[in-house]
């Protein structure tokens, strides 16, 4: 392991931890343009954090420190995230001690963690939010475990720098199991981030909201940093996303020299703005559904996965590398 | 005793094969012992798991409930003994000995409180299923001794068997130990009998006695059936994983603290199974490493199973004791009047939700792993199938998730839901010490998997001839190889805690630590009761929701106009309905036209005496 590996990786976690916000503020300014409004400032998140320091916290009186300690497990969890997903280079030391099953684990952590603080006031909407987050959860999950299968399948490896290392290698043309992945995954990222059409991240509509419901209690520094997580989670899922469909620009292992790495920031920038438009497309196109249909939604998006995996192996096309 | 085990244990999970001959038992059959890698094993599991639970049991057993204390002490070393027994044992006689004093001895303790009927019903139960699965296994034993009539194990080894009785041996085993086990449809007795005993005997019944039905079949399949076909690894693949899906499905709409748990249990012995399933059908296709993978995988799921789910049996007697509230629906908030019990069965929940880096995901991540490799079967259709096994498991994996948040989330946040809750006091210095060891060994598993993977690996070297170790360092797993696949507990943690740290510390230096209490948000409504949280079975209705097919249910909702509401939910297992009701009302049938016989009057008795001589008689001339 290279000292110059360790420094690379830090600095992407910072570059990961800074850009984030940025991501969630574009997404926010393309649905404002899209619904004919005058859109914030880029920099809006940011503010929104800085005035969130600066408040006082509020905390409930008998919040228990899970409570107190929930918005860091959740930006702590969320941070180490984005150390194993490959979204400048694939040389990522911290990438050994944990795949992509593990990084699923880790999500899930971040959302056990979340809706176990939400239950932990005993509000009406904070327990009614943690139930609706875990049964998106638990349809999701396997989701995404699916899709990630089917790229094993493929490449031979369940850590992603890995993949992306594969892809890379065996340039040779789609196989026709990744577009069923791709749009299995696209639907399970609007779903896991609270976005229409299974949340809004908009609303405090009382009978609709589950992302916000979760955070009601919070305030001041910890409201600030479950927001931030919930920007990096975003942020994660769109690079988990690069990695496995649109890998172009990455600087695969061996060729990752400072000029492979500009470009690969600039990739990076790249397809995060075309990805926050084309999100912010499709979530005002879309009508959010009903809860009840939430499930359905979810379903379908497991079996498209499944489907995928069914069709490479039916095809029997380049198995395992 | 339980200590004593543990020090015997570390002893024992040495390599080497010792076999012992015990003069003991009828005339001409002594009792065999012998002890290898898989008895070992099984053996470091009955004492790790053991060791706790019995140091909680000296505390919590302290006020007397039902049966005389010392009583209850007999028939707990009774078990715990017999457990020990009947994987150490090498001969058929002494293993069913020591099966059925493990079933007789943990009978009477589950029965403890005989005066309430509900517990005698559930312990008649409980002992009827026991009985029949015996049954199979003695059944089970006598074909496997394939004409030879010698009842120790090595002449099974020795014995060859034509593919049919093969088969017919795999199946009584899978009856037999599935019925122990709490196989689906098997599974009746566990969701009564578990919560029936009291806490630490549930916890020894669910960690550790669910566990010997798994090494007798781990026993017989790998060890002395010396053939084995893949079409047994599938059929025990698909009925692990409808388990394991049936078991979480279930447990999610559960309102009885013990029962969730007792139907996690199903879930999670489907998990092992799946395993074993898999490690067959690996096996039986030539592929051994594979086969090790899965193998081991099932093994250390069986270790952190006997754990977590120990622990947080153990944290529902310390709950029970403190409150006297077995159902979800009457408990809530006790974090702030336990803070111990709280902490540690927080580790157990996260562990047994599978989560990094705890001991659970460790497992779960193995099994994971060992499905990505069936397309490498060459039975085709099969190496399709199986991907959707893996995505049977992953949604199971994920439902226990759900589980264990109702479970935590119901019983120890959110505010009291009785008023009597406000004097439950914490958990005394021996019960902490009980739930602290499991909870130790729930991280260190979970942080340090080599050395599990190790114990697991000299099991495998022996069973599939693979051990399970290629690509491991001291920081690191790698079960098949580096570049495919690695996770490091150890640093995973070291990473998540610097992170946290350091998150924690610049929040501390950058921002302002003011803060203030208030009351909670009450949304403009200031009439808000703790009555107002989901219930038990306000969380699990989604599940219910979802997966209605699965249940029989029975529900009476009130009508709006109603003063003073009440709703009530009753639902019960389909198998109920389907298997069992019928098989009774046959037995009750078959009993009633049986006893047209049984008049009561002695001259008819003599008639059929009379009768049976005359055609004795008859067919002797």
């Amino acid at each position: 392991m290279k000292t110059i590996s360790l420094v690379r990786q830090f600095a992407e976690v910072v570059l990961a931890i800074g850009i984030a916000p940025l991501f969630a503020g574009w997404i926010a300014q393309c649905r404002a343009w899209m619904q004919n409004r005058s859109a914030p400032p880029l920099i809006q998140p940011y503010r929104m954090l800085r005035k969130l320091f600066h408040k006082d916290a509020a905390l409930a009186t008998d919040a228990s420190p899970l409570f107190r300690t929930t918005p860091y497990v959740l930006f702590g969890t969320m941070v180490l995230a984005t150390a194993i997903i490959p979204s400048i280079a694939t040389d990522l030391p911290f990438a050994q001690a944990a795949d992509a099953i593990a990084l699923i684990g880790l999500f899930a952590t971040a959302r056990v963690f979340m809706a176990l603080a939400a239950m932990d006031i005993g509000t009406a909407f904070g327990t009614m939010g943690a139930r609706r987050e875990m049964m998106i959860g638990f349809l999701a999950e396997p989701a995404l475990l699916m899709v990630l299968f089917n790229a094993f399948l493929l490449f031979g490896s369940t850590a992603l720098p890995n993949l992306v290392d594969g892809y890379a290698a065996h340039r040779s043309g789609i196989d026709p199991s990744v577009i069923f992945a791709a749009v299995a995954f696209v639907m399970v990222l609007l779903a896991e981030n609270a976005r229409i059409p299974i949340d809004n991240p908009a609303t405090h509509l009382e009978l609709t909201m589950i992302h916000e419901a979760m955070l009601l209690e919070y305030s001041a520094r910890h409201l600030a940093l479950m927001e931030w997580a919930a920007s990096l989670k975003l942020f994660n899922y769109a690079c988990i996303g690069f990695a496995l469909f649109l890998p172009w620009g990455i600087a695969i292992h061996g060729a990752d020299g400072t000029g492979a790495l500009l470009v690969a920031v600039a990739a990076l920038i790249g397809k995060l703005v075309v990805a926050g438009a084309v999100l912010a497309v499709i979530e005002s196109v879309s009508a959010k559904l009903r809860l009840f249909r939430a499930p359905e939604y979810l379903a379908t998006a497991f079996l498209l996965a499944v489907l995928g995996l069914l069709v490479h192996l039916l095809l029997g096309a380049n198995t395992i590398a | 005793m339980g200590v004593a085990l543990l020090t015997g244990t570390f002893l024992a999970t040495g390599h080497a094969t010792e076999t012992l001959i015990l003069p003991l038992g009828l005339p001409d059959l002594p009792f065999h012992f012998r002890l290898d890698a898989l008895s070992g094993f099984f053996l470091l599991i009955l004492g790790v798991a053991g060791a706790g639970i019995s140091v909680f049991a000296a505390g919590y057993f302290r006020r007397g409930e039902g049966t005389a204390p010392a009583l209850l002490g007999l028939q707990y070393h009774v078990f715990l003994a017999s457990m020990a027994v009947v994987v150490l044992a090498d001969d058929a006689y002494l293993f069913m000995v020591a099966w059925e004093t493990m079933a007789l001895s943990s009978y009477f303790l589950v029965t403890s409180q005989h005066r309430i009927p509900e517990i005698r019903r559930a312990g008649f139960l409980y002992l009827l299923m026991a009985h029949m699965g015996a049954l199979c296994i003695l059944l089970c034993f006598g074909v496997m001794q394939g004409g030879s009539w010698q009842f120790t194990f090595d002449a099974m080894r020795g014995a060859s068997l034509a593919p049919f009785w093969a088969t017919t041996a795999f199946t009584l085993a899978l009856l037999g130990f599935g019925a122990k086990a709490g196989l689906v449809p098997l599974h009746v007795w566990l969701p009564e009998a578990h919560p029936a005993a009291p806490s630490p005997v549930s916890a020894m019944m669910s960690g550790l006695m669910l566990k010997t039905a798994i090494y007798g079949m781990l026993r017989i399949t790998f060890d002395l059936l010396h053939v084995q076909f893949w079409q047994w690894g599938a059929a025990m693949l698909a009925l692990g994983l409808f388990s394991a899906l049936f078991g979480a499905i279930f447990a999610a709409v559960q309102t009885d603290m013990k029962r969730l748990l007792a139907y996690s249990s199903i879930e999670n012995v489907g998990l092992i199974f799946a395993g074993i399933g898999l490690a067959i059908l690996f096996d039986a296709s030539h592929l051994p490493l594979f086969a090790a993978l899965a193998l081991g995988a099932a093994l250390i799921h069986a270790l952190n199973h006997a754990l977590f789910k120990s622990l947080l049996f153990l944290a529902t007697g310390s709950v029970l004791h403190a409150t006297r509230q077995r159902s979800l629906g009457k408990l809530g908030g006790l974090i702030r009047r336990m803070p111990w019990v709280a902490f540690l069965a927080l580790i157990g929940t996260l562990a047994i939700a599978g989560l990094p880096p705890l001991n659970g995901f460790v497992s779960e991540w193995l099994l994971l792993q060992s499905f990505l490799f069936t397309p490498r079967l060459p039975q085709a259709f099969i190496n399709m199938l199986v991907p959707l096994g893996a995505a049977a498991l992953a949604l199971t994996v994920a439902l226990a998730a759900y589980v264990m948040v109702k479970f935590y989330g119901v019983i120890f946040l959110g505010q009291p839901r009785e008023a009597s809750l406000a004097d439950a006091h914490d958990a005394n210095w021996l019960e902490r010490i009980g739930l602290g060891w499991l909870a130790a060994g729930c991280v260190f598993i979970g942080v340090l998997p080599q050395f599990a993977l190790r114990a697991a690996g000299t099991v495998t070297s022996k069973l599939v001839g693979q051990t399970i170790t290629p690509g491991a360092s001291f920081w690191r797993i790698a079960p098949i190889a580096p570049e495919q696949a690695s996770y490091s507990g150890l640093i995973f943690l070291a990473g998540i805690v610097a992170v946290i740290g350091i998150t924690f510390l610049l929040v501390r230096l950058l921002a302002h630590g003011r803060m203030r209490r208030t009351a909670a948000w009450d949304c403009g409504y200031p009439w808000q009761t703790s009555r107002m949280q989901d219930t038990a079975e306000g969380f699990g209705q989604p599940i219910r929701h979802m997966f209605g097919a699965f249940f029989r249910m029975d529900r009476e909702l009130p009508s709006p106009s109603d003063p003073a509401p009440r709703y009530r939910i009753h639902i019960e297992d389909r198998f109920w309905g389907w298997i069992y009701q019928p098989i009774a009302r046959g037995v009750q049938r078959t009993a009633d036209t049986v006893s047209i016989l049984q008049g009561g009057r002695l001259s008819v008795y003599l008639l059929y005496s009379f009768l049976t001589l005359l055609a004795l008689l008859v067919f002797v001339l």
